[in-house]
């Protein structure tokens, strides 16, 4: 039974996270994250 | 039972994986930190690049960094000033999570190379005592479910927008990759540095000291990224796999193991970082690992190896 659901566990996971980043970048998102990343995070390097 | 002796692996056993598995961290830790440049200015990579996340745990202000940090986007896009659903990021950690699993932190995360080069001091090498091991790997969870999810989506605050705490208040790899290159770079960053600055570098210092006499104890007790990877590790892509029919019950791989996984029980724990030790120490080549269908977990394996190869099933762990 296992054998049958992992691969098919793979694929719907894979297929989900593709989409995911499909609507994600439809919605814009990969430019919130390239704003945040371009600019120096404070707290990320304990300044605050 | 699993146990931390990786002061008895032979070095000549381990020798050659272990070298493939530094070049896999040096390059992927050049990869990601390609901006050497930066390093000297004390600037930050602001190239498109950084749209997308690395899948390690490699902070976005570090200067050399070419990607995004995964753990720092997703904090971002949960506490940030539009607080939405982290589509984006949410669906490249899973992309990443299912192709390979816990290879990212055995192979691939800059950090992990970081604790791994301090468990080469020739210092004492400490074993957890399981009755601390077990429940404390489960912290990693917890900061996973607290600081990077819990308090970004749902902390208040006046402005609207949650810090990220875990970049905050805990990320060494920050403080290393990020804080102090900056901080030797730039004057005006120095000035800045104050309480926060020395929580932090002694809360690397404390994971630096850690390293050297535990393997790998960010990774095993607080690491978010790994937290969430490990929920893969038995679907994933890439698969570890035990040949029943080859093994001798040896225990060097259980020995060998720097996350104390026993292999020979399940060779796809969520623990397991897919570092390829115990597969450089089996004597018999037990042990193998990549992606495929044949890539099928231990526990099918084990029973597919009962039907067709009698005799091998006596005594084997369960």
């Amino acid at each position: 039974m296992n054998r049958n659901i992992v691969p098919l566990v793979r694929f719907i996971v894979l297929g989900i996270s593709l989409a995911l980043i499909v609507i994600g970048i439809l919605r814009r998102e990969h430019l919130e994250v390239l704003q945040k990343a371009v600019r120096i995070c404070l707290e990320c390097i304990g300044i605050g | 039972m699993p146990g931390m002796h990786r002061n008895r692996v032979k070095r000549d056993a381990a020798g050659k994986r272990l070298s493939g598995q530094r070049i896999a961290q040096l390059l992927s830790a050049a990869l990601t930190n390609g901006y050497l440049i930066g390093f000297q200015r004390g600037r930050i990579y602001a190239g498109g690049t950084k749209a997308v996340c690395v899948p390690v745990l490699n902070c976005y202000s570090c200067p050399g960094a070419l990607g995004a940090c995964p753990i720092g986007a997703l904090q971002t896009s949960l506490g940030g000033v539009r607080r939405h659903f982290p589509f984006y990021v949410l669906g490249l950690l899973m992309l990443f999570g299912i192709v390979l699993g816990r290879v990212v932190c055995g192979l691939l995360c800059p950090f992990g190379l970081v604790q791994d080069l301090l468990h080469q001091l020739p210092l004492p090498k400490w074993r957890v005592p399981s009755p601390v091991d077990r429940p404390a790997r489960y912290l990693k969870y917890l900061v996973l479910l607290i600081l990077v999810i819990g308090l970004p989506a749902f902390a208040v605050t006046k402005t609207g927008v949650t810090p990220p705490y875990f970049c905050k208040y805990l990320c060494p790899a920050g403080t290393l990759g990020g804080g102090i290159p900056l901080m030797l770079a730039d004057p005006n960053i120095r000035r800045l540095a104050g309480a926060l600055f020395g929580w932090k570098t002694l809360v690397l210092l404390i994971v630096a000291l850690t390293s050297a006499v535990i393997p790998r104890p960010f990774c095993r007790y607080l690491c978010p990224l790994g937290a969430f990877y490990s929920l893969f590790n038995r679907f994933s892509f890439f698969q570890m796999r035990l040949d029943e029919g080859k093994c001798v019950k040896c225990q060097r791989c259980v020995h060998a193991c720097p996350m104390a996984v026993n292999v020979t029980e399940d060779s796809n724990h969520p623990e397991c970082i897919r570092c390829g030790k115990c597969k450089a120490v089996c004597p018999t080549g037990a042990i193998s690992c990549g992606f495929g269908e044949h890539f099928v977990p231990a526990e099918e394996n084990r029973s597919a190896g009962r039907d067709t190869s009698g005799g091998n099933s006596s005594g084997h762990p369960q």
